[in-house]
């Protein structure tokens, strides 16, 4: 039997905004728990809802980016349900009338391109964090989250394995960090996922029951998760038996999915529209500003790259395809004329280091202002690039710039014709027999005497004028 | 000088002209609630701050506002800041609000002195104030008769003297009903006009803030002090705020008031209706005309009012479920066996009824059929109020069909013959339009009151025709003999 798999993913992106959806209290991470909440977010009697308009720009600005429709009137609904971290028993969000209708979204597979349509996007509010191992015998609860807006993006099931639903993210972890709506933190739960996954026979027309794992927040995890998802499903089916519609969860410890206890999801959310908002009203004019202030997306920087810096394609794509590193790139490129040079650093050297390390460029040592600086020293001849790649070393372990590091090593280029010359004659002299060879025949041995002028300088000798001077020196 | 039964305006001169200073007349207010205990008017007396607030209010300051030492009573379900707020639900029995509410601010900001929190029924569901945890409130025109509801309590405590003027909350007639059954003027002003923030809510969409009082003008002080846009509340109306008090003495020359065809009143007791028929007579000798007219919609006002209300209460009170403030059942197995106790020890009956009723109406396969229905019919009610004022000015109805009733006799076995109390008074709140109680006499020796509904935004013109009717009447003036206090 061939079997087929159709993905929908449902996406929860958290707007960067300085406040909450319907408070004024701060988003920021990491707070201590319940600092970050006021009388709004711990749902005090009396207290009423006001929406934060930072949070529609932010999701209109993403409608307008995948071309969806925005819904101009746009109202919110309450969502039903006792949770302890639920402080109101009713979560705000969109039902009938979300911010964002349609739209779709490319994602890039190893070579071709596919296009996923959207269905919706709507705002809500997130809830706040229960802790269950942390106090004996008792829950704790944290509140610090509890009215972060949330974007709910929802595909339409045109997903057909996990390496386009790890596609798929990557590409709304690329789209939501470049237009500045979310910080894109998946470890944070900035960017998290919710899988729907349902097997069929290859060419049904019906779509076979489906299950939604939820909370996914690591590409890795998504793709293990569905994958351990549809072989589970496909063994189900070959046995003849039938899947179970139901909520399951990823551990990933164990590389598994399993049900949640149905008492969490056997909930009518009794939805109605949320009496203490007046619909949102969005002007023309507002939508056309928000379409004014757009950010620069990949594909626009990928042309500029090579329209107005000359890179190459290759090299441009892989800058443009992070939004972290292309503001990096940006901001050196002011610094610095050598682009090509500075484009290889980035791509090669400083990509393997924050690799290794596994970080963002914005959270390492590095600078754009001290990675310019390497580079110019590098295109002035100041340094070798050998030479750089050792100051870079010690660039990603300490504050100092690159010339501070040059000064107090002593690293600074030969370049004097002089110097060379006399440090070329030592070679020369000490050498006798091997330049007797060289000047018989054998050109290979150039490389030696190369080798023993920067052994001599610790590399600092300037490799172009160390070639010309021992050609001339050994005719 | 006794400062009992006096009015605001009554105070204010007494207080100008330096015949009592704004502590001694915050103590005799005081003084007025401890003899008159057993009414039952108050859940929380604010002694403390009360005394310091009137010993600190500043009366020659030129800016002072006419509310400046004047001691008010404030229904229990506006958050007051420091000062227990319970709702007269043992559920928050213990709740101390962190913040005030913006009407009774507002108020507070005008130099008024807050003496106390006012028993009303439990979560202003009721229409008797005998569902409060607190107790019953007697009518002071009748010992053991109810003052009517929700905001029992303040109509009793202006009803017997005891403060001049009372804030209450209006969802269904809460304003309206008891002060008609207690004999004082109370409004319940456009929704959206005064803000409720900071009002512990029972239906969002048709909870709105008002003044009680012993007269018209009484009102629109309060009104003047208590509207207007708040930012923390998006559904607070930015309309103008107009001067309440500048047109109330317009003459009602060619006042075009409608007589809603739909409300039968020859059901009603024949002396309630020959009290309609005598307010009639007085505004036409105003000046004023009758015409009927036709809603003819409104009588699916109670049933719309009863599907909607209790659903946004189903919402509106999920957050009382013991986990961060108010009441907490003890031994408790798990989290859902926290709700479940919390919640069943906590709420009194009606408001566990009006609970099940609402989560019903909002379930999967019935919220089409009551809900969103009940919403349509609230719109074709609307509709219906819109046409009409094309035509007249305002409208007159009886405010209850009934005096003031004795205590457990109504409604203990059906809840519905208590929902009909609120039949005159609901559909002005499903419209959201401003609509307004005077007393207008007696009957077996209780008052009866007489509603007027306004057009959209049109306070002005209920509080005008009142005032007019009250200077060229005495109902308003009638006092309570407070026999048996």
């Amino acid at each position: 039997m061939i079997w087929e798999t159709v993905i929908g993913l449902e996406t929860h992106v958290q707007l960067s905004t300085k406040t909450k959806l319907f408070s004024r209290a701060s988003t920021a991470f990491g707070a201590s728990p319940n600092t970050n909440v006021n009388l709004i977010d711990c749902g005090l009697p009396g207290v009423l809802p006001s929406v934060n308009k930072e949070a529609f720009y932010k999701a209109i600005r993403f409608g307008l980016a995948i071309d969806a429709k925005i819904n101009q009137t746009s109202i919110f609904d309450r969502k039903n349900y006792f949770y302890a971290d639920l402080p109101k028993g009713y979560q705000i969000t969109q039902m009938d009338l979300p911010i964002v209708l349609g739209g779709s979204i490319e994602i890039l597979l190893d070579d071709s391109a596919k296009t996923i349509n959207i269905t919706r996007a709507h705002l809500e509010e997130d809830a706040g964090k229960s802790i269950h191992d942390e106090y004996e015998g008792f829950s704790a609860i944290d509140l610090n989250r509890a009215g972060t807006p949330l974007l709910e993006i929802v595909s339409e099931p045109e997903i057909s394995s996990a390496k386009e639903a790890v596609a798929y993210m990557k590409a709304m972890h690329q789209l939501v960090t470049y237009l500045d709506v979310s910080d894109g933190n998946m470890a944070q739960g900035s960017l998290r996922c919710d899988a729907n996954v349902s097997i069929r026979k290859k060419g049904d027309a019906e779509l076979g029951t489906r299950t939604e794992i939820k909370n996914i927040n690591s590409f890795k995890f998504i793709e293990k998760a569905i994958n351990f998802e549809i072989k589970r499903q496909i063994k189900i089916l070959e046995n003849g038996e039938k899947v179970t519609q139901e909520t399951r969860l990823y551990d990933s410890s164990k590389d598994e999915t399993r049900p949640m206890r149905s008492k969490e999801f056997a909930n009518d959310y009794r939805y109605f529209p949320e009496p203490d908002l007046l619909p949102v009203i969005i002007s023309d004019q507002e939508i056309q500003k928000i379409r004014d202030e757009f950010p620069e997306l990949p594909k626009e920087k990928e042309a500029r790259y090579q329209g107005e810096l000359g890179l190459s394609e290759y090299d441009s794509q892989i800058i443009s395809s992070s939004k972290s590193m292309a503001d990096f790139f940006d901001a050196a490129v002011k610094k610095t004329k050598n682009y090509s040079l500075l484009s290889n650093w980035l791509i090669g050297e400083i990509s393997a280091y924050l690799n290794k390390e596994q970080i963002d460029i914005h959270a390492s040592t590095l600078t754009a202002d001290k990675v310019a600086m390497l580079i110019n020293r590098i295109d002035d001849q100041t340094i070798s690039g050998k030479i750089g790649k050792s100051i870079f070393e010690e660039m990603c372990v300490s504050r100092s710039t690159p010339d501070e590091i040059i000064e107090s090593k002593g690293l600074k280029q030969i370049s004097d014709d002089g110097a060379i010359e006399e440090i070329i004659m030592t070679v020369i002299n000490e050498n006798p027999s091997q330049v007797e060879a060289y000047l018989s025949g054998k050109d290979k041995l150039f490389g030696f005497f190369v080798g023993q002028v920067m052994k001599l300088t610790e590399g600092k000798a300037n490799p172009k004028a160390v070639n010309s001077i021992l050609k001339d020196k050994l005719k | 000088m006794s400062v009992q039964f006096k009015s605001i305006t009554e105070l204010r001169a007494m207080l100008d002209n330096k015949l009592i200073s704004a502590p001694e007349l915050t103590q005799e207010s005081f003084q007025l609630a401890k003899k008159y205990k057993e009414l039952n008017c108050f859940v929380t007396m604010n002694e403390e701050l009360g005394t310091k607030n009137a010993n600190t209010v500043d009366l020659n300051d030129k800016n002072a506002s006419t509310l400046a030492g004047i001691p008010l009573a404030q229904k229990d379900l506006f958050c007051t800041e420091g000062l227990r707020t319970t709702c007269s639900s043992k559920i928050l029995a213990n709740f101390i609000p962190p913040y005030t509410a913006t009407a009774v601010k507002k108020l507070e900001d005008a130099g008024s002195i807050t003496i106390g929190k006012t028993n009303m029924d439990e979560f202003a569901m009721g229409s008797s104030n005998e569902t409060s945890y607190f107790g019953n409130v007697h009518n002071p025109w009748k010992k053991g008769y109810v003052p009517g509801g929700s905001s029992g309590g303040s109509a009793a405590a202006v009803s017997a003297g005891i403060v001049p003027a009372a804030t209450g909350t209006d969802t269904g007639g809460s304003i309206r009903q008891p002060a008609a059954h207690c004999g004082i003027t109370g409004l319940k002003p456009t929704y959206g006009r005064i803000s409720r923030w900071g009002m512990i809510a029972f239906a969002s969409s048709l909870d709105q803030a008002g003044p009680l009082a012993r007269t018209a003008e009484d009102c629109a002080i309060l009104l003047n002090a208590m509207s207007g846009h708040d930012s923390k509340d998006t559904t607070s109306l930015s309309s103008n705020v107009p001067d309440f008090l500048e047109d109330i003495n317009q003459p009602l020359d060619g006042l075009k008031i409608g007589i809603i065809k739909e409300f039968d009143l020859s059901d009603l007791d024949s002396e309630v209706q020959a009290r309609f028929e005598d307010s009639k007579k007085i505004y036409e000798n105003l000046g004023a005309h009758f015409v009927e007219v036709s809603l003819p919609n409104i009588s699916a006002s109670v049933p719309t009012y009863y599907s909607i209300a209790p659903a946004e209460c189903s919402s509106n009170l999920s957050r009382f479920d013991g986990v961060r403030f108010g009441y907490r059942a003890e031994d408790i197995d798990d989290l859902n066996d926290l709700y479940i106790k919390s919640r069943s020890e906590g709420f009194g009956d009606e408001v566990k009824r009006r609970i099940l009723i609402g989560t019903y109406a909002l379930s999967t396969g019935y919220y089409d059929a009551y809900y969103k229905k009940a919403q349509q019919v609230r719109r074709l009610i609307k509709n219906d109020f819109d046409n009409i004022f094309q035509s007249v000015d305002i409208l007159m109805t009886p405010t209850s069909p009934n005096t003031a009733f004795k205590f457990d006799s109504k409604g203990m076995q059906n809840p519905v013959e208590l929902y009909l109390e609120d039949l005159f008074t609901i559909s002005s709140n499903l419209a959201g339009l401003p609509a307004i109680s005077i007393p207008h006499g007696q009957v077996n020796s209780l008052p009866v009151g007489l509603q007027l509904i306004g057009n959209f935004l049109r306070e002005d013109q209920l509080l005008n025709a009142s005032h007019i009717f009250q200077q060229n009447s005495d109902f308003h003036l009638a006092q309570p003999s407070l026999e048996g206090f």
